[in-house]
C-alpha cells in the first residue's frame, strides 16, 4: 500500500459510520459587515491602505500618466517597467513620448530567466493595472498576466497600481461571486494591501521587507 | 528537542565574540526549561511585551463580540465540515491540483516527507533552497536533513531568518524570533552578517532585505507552507506579510509547498471567514499584505513563476487525532497563534521551554498526537486551566477540554482498552491508582467516610509534615479538631 492509500484508509476508518456535515454557509455573515454604500467605498480603501502606509491618490482616467510621471519625478527615478501591450502601458508610452519625458520605459517582455538581475538590482519602479480593489480590508485585486507578470508587482521598490473605482467591491465574497473565481483562477491571484512590510524585531513595523519598499495607488475616478 | 537560548539584555554593542544568543546547555526536562525560563528576566519582558502588544492589536480587530463570536462559530462549522469529509476532500484536492499541473506527493511520517523533497532536490541538482515560513517544515526539521544531504536551506521570513542566524529554534508560529529584543538582533547580525551595530530596526530589515535578496535569486527550490488547500479549485494560499512567502514561490524554478493533511478547505468561499479569522486572530491586521493563490506552475506562455509545482501531504500523527471525535477537533486549527498570545503559561515561560515544533496551547494538544505522549507527557499538564485559550480561539477549539482529556489518556493503565493515543499512561502510577480507587471508596460510602473523619481530625497531631512535592511550595495541611459537619450540628443544636 502507498502511503496515500495508508492515509485514507485510517482517515476513513475513523469516519466509519459518520455522515458528512451539512454545508451551512452564513453568507450574510461575512457580507453583512462588510457592505458599504458606494460612496464610502473608495474613502475605506484609501483609509486602510494609508494606514499600512500606502498612498493613495484621486486622479482620473485622462491624467494618470502626469501622476506617474510625478511621483517618479519626487524620487528620482528614471526608468519604469511597464507591459506595453496593455492599454494602460500604451498610455503611458504615449504619454512619454508626447511630454519628451527623460524616462526609459523597461516591458517584462521575455522570460525571467534572461534578464534576472536587471529585474532584482535595476529595476527601481513598476506600474501595472488591477483587477479592482476591496473596501473592506483596504485590498487590490491582481491576477498576474503574460503582459504583467508575477513578479512585476513584487521585486521593484516601488509599485504604481492603476485601480478603477468603479471596480472596488466591498469585500471578498463579493469579489469571488462577481469574478467568479471559483469557476477558474489563474495560475496566481492575489490579494495586495499595501507595501510590504514585518514587525519580525520586536514588534517593530517597519515597510520594505521583501517586497515593494512603496506602493502608490492611483485610483482613477472616472473609469 | 530544542532547549531555549539564554538571552542577555544586550542594549550595549557586544565586546569580542559575544553573541546576542549562544548554544545553551541542553536542560533536559520541560520542568527545568520551564524553571529557568521563568528566572530569565529578560526572557520574560520580551515575551510579556509582546503578548501585551499582540493581544491588545486582536482585541481592536473584534470590536464588535457578536459577530466575533458568531463568526468563530463559522469558522468552526468550516473546518468541522472539511474534517467531516476528509477523505473525499484530499482526493478531490489532489485531482483537481494534478489537473492544473501540480505534483502531489504524500507522506505518513516525518522522514517520508523528507525524502520526498529531497528526491525533488536531487532530481535538480539543487544546492540551495530557500523557504518561505513553513512549520511543517519544522515538524520535519526539513533544514537540518537537507544539510545533511549537502543542501543548503535558508530561512527567508525575517524572524526564521534571524532564529536561524542564532542556530536556535522559533519560539512563536507567527512571529519566530519574538523572544529576541532589538538589541539582541543587532548583536547577532553584528556578530554574524558582520555589518555595523544598528538598534534601527529599519536598518536591520534592509539589511535583512538585501542579505535575502541575493538569495532569492539564487535559489534553485522554494519551499514553502500553506494556509489553506482549497480543494474545489486545486489551490493553495497562502498569507504573509514580507513578501518572502511570494518570491519563495514565484522566483526559483521549483516550488515545493509542504502541509498537513489537515488543512484542506472544501471550497473557495470558504476561505473568505476563515481568512478573516486568521489574520484579525494572529496578529490584530484586517488582513496580511499578501494574500496568494497558487493554482499551478508557469504556463508555456508565461514568463515567471515556478515551472514545477510539488505539494507534500503530510499526516505525522494527525490521523490519530483524527480517529478520536473529540482529539479531532484539534485538527480545526488554523494556526494564528492567539492561543498563546493569551496563554499565562506562554507567556512566562516563552516558546522554547515547550522542547517541541508547536509550542502554547495548541502545542500541547497537537504535539502528542506527533511524538507520543511518553515524549510529551508534561505538556497536558503544564496549564492552569484557565481557559483563555478556549475563549480566543476563532475556530473553537476546545483546548482546555482537551487538555483535560490528553492528561486522563496520560494516567490510564498502558494497556486499557481501547487505545487513542501513542504513548497512552506515560505518567500512569499503580500506587496513585490505588490512592484514587481509595478516594472513591472513602467519599461514596459514607461508614467509611465518618470513620476516617474522626480520624482525621482527632489525630490530626499525627499528620506528617512533609507531603512530597505539596509541602516544597505549602505548609503542610493540618484537619481541624472538630469537623465542619460536627461544628454545624452543634450550631443548629442537633445531637
Amino acid at each position: 500500500m502507498s502511503a496515500k492509500e495508508r492515509i485514507l484508509a485510517k482517515l476513513g476508518r475513523s469516519l466509519a459510520g459518520t455522515t458528512p456535515l451539512a454545508d451551512d454557509y452564513d453568507e450574510a455573515l461575512v457580507t453583512a459587515p462588510w457592505a458599504y454604500p458606494p460612496e464610502q467605498r473608495i474613502p475605506r480603501l484609501r483609509e486602510l491602505l494609508e494606514a499600512v502606509h500606502g498612498e493613495t491618490q484621486l486622479t482620473t482616467a485622462a491624467d494618470w500618466p502626469a501622476r506617474v510621471v510625478e511621483a517618479l519625478a519626487k524620487r528620482g527615478i528614471d526608468e519604469l517597467l511597464i507591459a506595453p501591450d496593455t492599454p494602460h502601458g500604451q498610455q503611458f508610452a504615449g504619454h512619454v513620448a508626447e511630454k519628451a519625458t527623460a524616462i526609459r520605459l523597461k516591458a517584462y517582455d521575455r522570460p525571467v530567466e534572461e534578464w534576472k538581475d536587471e529585474l532584482f538590482f535595476n529595476t527601481p519602479a513598476s506600474l501595472t493595472g488591477t483587477l479592482g480593489g476591496i473596501a473592506a480590508t483596504g485590498s487590490l485585486i491582481m491576477c498576474p498576466t503574460t503582459s504583467e507578470p508575477r513578479l512585476m508587482s513584487l521585486v521593484p521598490p516601488l509599485h504604481i497600481a492603476l485601480l478603477k473605482a468603479s471596480e472596488v467591491y466591498d469585500n471578498l465574497y463579493t469579489v469571488l461571486q462577481a469574478q467568479a473565481w471559483a469557476q477558474g483562477l489563474p495560475t496566481n491571484a492575489l490579494l495586495v494591501s499595501g507595501p510590504s512590510k514585518t514587525a519580525d524585531i520586536q514588534q517593530t513595523l517597519a515597510y520594505g521587507a521583501h517586497g515593494p519598499k512603496e506602493l502608490i495607488v492611483l485610483i482613477l475616478e472616472d473609469a | 528537542m530544542n532547549a531555549p537560548a539564554p538571552t542577555q539584555a544586550s542594549t550595549q554593542p557586544p565586546s569580542g565574540a559575544t553573541a546576542a544568543t549562544h548554544a545553551p546547555a541542553i536542560p533536559m526536562t520541560f520542568k527545568q526549561r520551564a524553571h529557568d525560563a521563568v528566572h530569565d528576566k529578560q526572557l520574560r519582558k520580551n515575551f510579556r511585551g509582546a503578548m501585551d502588544f499582540l493581544m491588545a492589536k486582536r482585541a481592536a480587530q473584534f470590536p464588535d463580540g457578536d459577530e466575533f463570536e458568531r463568526l468563530r462559530t463559522f469558522g468552526n462549522h468550516v473546518r468541522a465540515r472539511a474534517l467531516s469529509k476528509l477523505p473525499e476532500l484530499l482526493e478531490r484536492l489532489e485531482t483537481n491540483l494534478t489537473r492544473n499541473g501540480v505534483k502531489v506527493h504524500w507522506a505518513e511520517t516525518v522522514d517520508e516527507a523528507n525524502a520526498i523533497v529531497h528526491d525533488i532536490v536531487h532530481a535538480h541538482e539543487a544546492k540551495q533552497v530557500i523557504k518561505g515560513k513553513s512549520m511543517v517544515s519544522e515538524e520535519m526539521e526539513m533544514n537540518h536533513y537537507l544539510e545533511g544531504h549537502g543542501v543548503d536551506c535558508l530561512e527567508s521570513d525575517m524572524g526564521e531568518f534571524i532564529v536561524q542566524l542564532g542556530k536556535e529554534k522559533p519560539s512563536h508560529i507567527i512571529m519566530p524570533a519574538i523572544h529576541l529584543n532589538a538589541g539582541q538582533v543587532a548583536s547577532l547580525f553584528h556578530d554574524k552578517l558582520e555589518v555595523d551595530y544598528t538598534e534601527d530596526v529599519d536598518r536591520l530589515i534592509q539589511i535583512g532585505r538585501e542579505t535575502l535578496r541575493r538569495k532569492f535569486f539564487e535559489a534553485d527550490i522554494g519551499v514553502s507552507g500553506v494556509n489553506f488547500a482549497i480543494a474545489e479549485t486545486g489551490s493553495l494560499l497562502l498569507v504573509e506579510n514580507e513578501g518572502n512567502g511570494r518570491m519563495s514561490t514565484t522566483v526559483p524554478p521549483v516550488h515545493i509547498a509542504v502541509t498537513g493533511i489537515e488543512k484542506v478547505v472544501e471550497n473557495l468561499r470558504d476561505v473568505v471567514p476563515l481568512l478573516s479569522l486568521l489574520t484579525r486572530s494572529a496578529t490584530g491586521q484586517p488582513i496580511t499584505t499578501y494574500v496568494n493563490v497558487i493554482s499551478g506552475p508557469r504556463k508555456a506562455e508565461e514568463l515567471d513563476g515556478p515551472q514545477e509545482v510539488h505539494l507534500v501531504l503530510l499526516d505525522n500523527g494527525r490521523s490519530q487525532a483524527f480517529a478520536d471525535s473529540e482529539l479531532r477537533q484539534t485538527l480545526n486549527c488554523i494556526r494564528c497563534g492567539a492561543c498563546m498570545n493569551h496563554c499565562p503559561v506562554y507567556t512566562r515561560i516563552g516558546g522554547h521551554a515547550y522542547g517541541t515544533v508547536y509550542p502554547g496551547p495548541i502545542g500541547k494538544i497537537i504535539t502528542p498526537h506527533m511524538l507520543g505522549l511518553e515524549e510529551t507527557k508534561d505538556l497536558p499538564s503544564a496549564s492552569s486551566l484557565c481557559g483563555a485559550c478556549g475563549e480566543v480561539c476563532p475556530v473553537r477549539i476546545p483546548i482546555p477540554a482537551i487538555l483535560r482529556r490528553l492528561r486522563e489518556e496520560n494516567v490510564r493503565a498502558p494497556d486499557e482498552a481501547p487505545k487513542y493515543m501513542r504513548g497512552q499512561g506515560s505518567k500512569y502510577s499503580r500506587t496513585e491508582g490505588m490512592a484514587w480507587k481509595g478516594w472513591r471508596l472513602l467519599n461514596t460510602s459514607p461508614r467509611l467516610y465518618r470513620v476516617f473523619k474522626l480520624a482525621a481530625t482527632r489525630l490530626s497531631a499525627l499528620t506528617p509534615p512533609k507531603l512530597g512535592p505539596w509541602t516544597e511550595h505549602h505548609s503542610a495541611p493540618k484537619a481541624a479538631p472538630r469537623s465542619l459537619h460536627e461544628l454545624a450540628r452543634d450550631h443548629l443544636g442537633e445531637d
